[in-house]
């Protein structure tokens, strides 16, 4: 995968550095905030008639800070770092790698920021102020110029499947974020989209349901592409598979955000098609999955002492049960029972938990020992890392699977007399058990990136006392 | 001859895989073509709620139940038809309209607070829906939500057609400490929007936005300079409160659905 070269190239990797420190901080303060919203729902008492840190301001800071700042710091840091080592050459631009580093940090601030002062969109996982939107615009198309810019100039005859991902995430994600932000300010709080109702639906779904495709599934793909062959010293298992993953994806998870408003007041062939299209993405999505896990292939022993390569390889089961999750619920009868329940957000969680995060954390110990040049100060707490995050994302879809389901078992159920069998505020009474049972999966998943966290600071820090330094790495 | 220059899949993949702008475009052209083929119907196909580019709605194939075409005006209010001209005029089941000053104003309150992630404003054509909420909703109903706020998940009720269900002082109660009237609920006292005055800067702005949309925009007859100068001295000593609860009451009625037409043709 990498060129084999007579010289070494010295590759741009402060900036990579930065990146991967961040997205351990952002995984311990994204999942603190979701800690404390999910509590919010177990415990209302916990808004603390506080208007800022109401459920309905903290939750967008939760979803925002998880996948844009975890999840963005993540696919920067990891894309800078294999674009790098895949073309065997350095950044295009360094300088512009920077920008991108300190624009996207600007940004989270400016969420933490804006979202409890209520500057909300409106428009879910796209709440943030129209002004912090076009911040946005700017530092993506810098980091996506850069990333393909350096993919131009490598050294390599190829480009590496993982590179691919990252390009399709790079435009898609350009065209979602600038068609669904479109919108006329009235303030520097409040901005109203120029589409409405049905229009502005599809497009918000188009979106949604595309951040999740190519952003949280494509970039993460790149990650899975690059760091399970690299931590397992063994070739991807099948390049055809690759290719067949990459097109047909690319291709087709475009089509699926319109599984989200099936029996709305769309037209129903919108919603089939989206219905449709998704039982279809079973194939690409389960190939990439066997394609990651076969990578393992006859090297399964690493498993018991590799403790990284189970995060990598557990993140291959979650995006395998995921793939099938999201499917299943996309068919219309599945999706009547499905829609407007917890089911949604335990599927969400199944992906960002279990798959999202677990290939990060993966990358992330990985580049760690690469980019100092050291061992994990504890090879014991990665390992107690993984157990804990296990537990705490299986805690947290269980039961968001269980009151899913038992909501929309609820909300439809009739009783001898052809009368509702539950008032709404009886299924609120019957999720009490399973939200406490939801914070406290969090809480144990949110436990585990603070271990993350400590470990990682801690090999820096040993890494540079023996070089000398006194410091994480300073910019160069 | 080096490793190379093997080809491992196709000619065509080896190709693009070779080639950066050629990748970079093929890319761009794939991920385009679904949002496409799904989003631009719906900005002309009928009974998606979508007016013409004069202002005039013109796009409603909805049918009674002798399979004639029912009239765009019993859908959508217009005032040049409808025998009550002004909003204030209005009256539940005239046609969907544009909202109200005080009604606009608690409408951006409920956005700024995020409402929509706990409630939903959509219903769907189920028996239990209809007999939970009422009858579905329709698109021509949010065609002047700028922001569409139907929501993802109902952690609390579909608010849909909660427009007269509750009285205003139990909305009041409700809103300020919702446990004082339902125990089991878990949302959040908001109490502090008595406490807020509507901001009438904001407010005007945000109707002269209305008018402005490039979409489904509020026509200048009904958002008439007037009105929107009126809207001034409509919401003087309201509060947030006052605001949220009108929006509230505004939702659901506007449309008088025949009973046994389908709606969803």
């Amino acid at each position: 995968m990498e060129a084999t070269q007579a010289t070494p190239v010295k590759y741009d990797m402060d900036v990579v550095r930065w990146f991967t420190i961040m997205s351990c901080v952002y995984a311990v303060v994204g999942t603190l905030i979701g800690v404390y919203v999910a509590s919010e729902l177990a415990w209302p008492f916990l808004n603390f008639d506080i208007p800022e840190i109401t459920f309905g301001r903290l939750r967008p800071l939760h979803t925002n800070a998880v996948i844009f700042a975890f999840g963005g710091c993540v696919l920067m840091g990891t894309g800078y770092y294999i674009v790098q080592r895949t073309g065997a050459t350095k950044l295009w631009s360094n300088g512009l790698a920077w920008f991108t580093f300190w624009g996207w940090n600007l940004i989270i601030v400016m969420a933490v920021i804006t979202l409890p002062l209520g500057m909300s969109s409106g428009k879910e996982y796209a709440e943030l102020p129209w002004w912090v939107d076009i911040m946005i615009a700017v530092v993506w198309v810098a980091f996506g110029l850069n990333h393909i810019m350096t993919t131009a100039i490598r050294k390599t005859s190829h480009i590496y499947v993982s590179n691919w991902f990252t390009m399709g995430m790079i435009v898609m994600i350009t065209y979602l974020h600038v068609v669904n932000s479109m919108a006329i300010p009235v303030d520097m709080a409040t901005a109203f989209s120029i589409y409405s109702g049905v229009q502005d639906a599809m497009i918000q779904w188009w979106w949604g349901h595309n951040a999740v495709g190519f952003y949280l599934t494509g970039g993460f793909l790149g990650i899975m592409y690059y760091f399970i062959p690299k931590q397992a010293g063994r070739p991807v298992f099948s390049y055809r598979l690759s290719v067949l993953h990459f097109w047909t994806l690319t291709f087709g998870y475009v089509w699926l955000g319109a599984h989200h408003l099936q029996y709305t007041a769309l037209p129903d062939w919108t919603g089939s098609l989206g219905a449709a299209i998704s039982l279809a993405m079973i194939i690409p999505s389960w190939g990439g999955a066997m394609n990651g896990m076969m990578t393992l292939s006859g090297a399964w022993d690493k498993l018991r002492t590799d403790y990284i390569m189970r995060f990598l390889v557990t993140a291959m089961a979650f995006y395998a049960m995921s793939t099938f999750d999201g499917p299943v619920m996309a068919i219309k009868t599945v999706n009547a029972l499905s829609h407007y329940t917890d089911w949604t957000v335990g599927h969400v969680h199944a992906g960002a938990l279990g798959w999202m995060s677990m290939i990060s954390f993966g990358a992330i110990y990985h580049m760690v020992k690469k980019l100092w040049n050291t061992e994990m100060y504890s090879e014991k707490l990665v390992n107690v890392h993984f157990w804990v995050a296990l537990i705490g994302a299986t805690t947290y879809v269980v039961a968001m699977w269980v009151s899913g389901i038992m909501q929309g078992l609820m909300w439809r159920d009739y009783d001898e007399f052809g009368t509702l069998t539950y008032t709404f505020v009886e299924s609120v009474s019957a999720m009490h058990p399973y939200y406490v049972m939801r914070a406290v999966g969090g809480a144990i998943f949110n436990l585990g990136t603070w271990i993350m966290l400590y470990n990682v600071v801690m090999t820096v820090r040993q890494a540079n006392a023996a070089r000398g330094v006194n410091a994480v790495p300073a910019k160069a | 001859m080096s490793d190379h220059d093997k080809i491992y899949s196709t000619k065509l993949q080896d190709k693009i895989e070779r080639n950066t702008l050629l990748m970079f475009v093929l890319t761009a052209i794939a991920v385009a073509v679904g949002g496409i083929v799904e989003i631009v119907p719906l900005f002309y196909l009928p009974n998606t709620g979508m007016a013409s580019a004069d202002g005039t709605y013109n796009n409603t194939s909805h049918k009674d139940l002798q399979g004639n075409p029912i009239p765009m005006d019993k859908i959508i209010w217009n005032p040049a038809t409808s025998q009550h001209k002004t909003l204030d005029e209005w009256q539940p089941g005239d046609g969907v309209r544009p909202y109200k000053p005080l009604e606009l104003a608690g409408r951006t309150v409920y956005i700024r607070e995020g409402c929509f992630l706990c409630h939903s404003q959509m219903i769907r054509p189920f028996r239990d829906e209809k007999d939970r909420y009422g009858h579905y909703s329709i698109a021509e109903e949010s065609m002047y939500d700028h922001t569409y706020q139907w929501g993802s998940k109902r952690t609390g009720p579909d608010i849909a057609r909660v427009g007269g269900k509750y009285s205003d002082e139990w909305h009041r109660k409700h809103l300020k400490y919702p446990r004082d009237v339902v125990p089991e609920s878990v949302m959040p006292n908001f109490f502090f929007l008595e406490n807020n005055p509507v901001d009438v800067v904001k407010l005007t702005k945000t109707m002269e936005v209305m008018t402005q949309m490039p979409f489904n925009p509020v026509p200048k007859s009904i958002y008439t300079d007037a009105v929107i100068a009126g809207a001034k001295g409509e919401v003087a000593g309201k509060t947030e409160m006052d605001a949220v609860i009108a929006f509230l009451q505004s939702l659901g009625n506007h449309v008088k659905f025949e009973e046994g037409v389908n709606y969803r043709d």
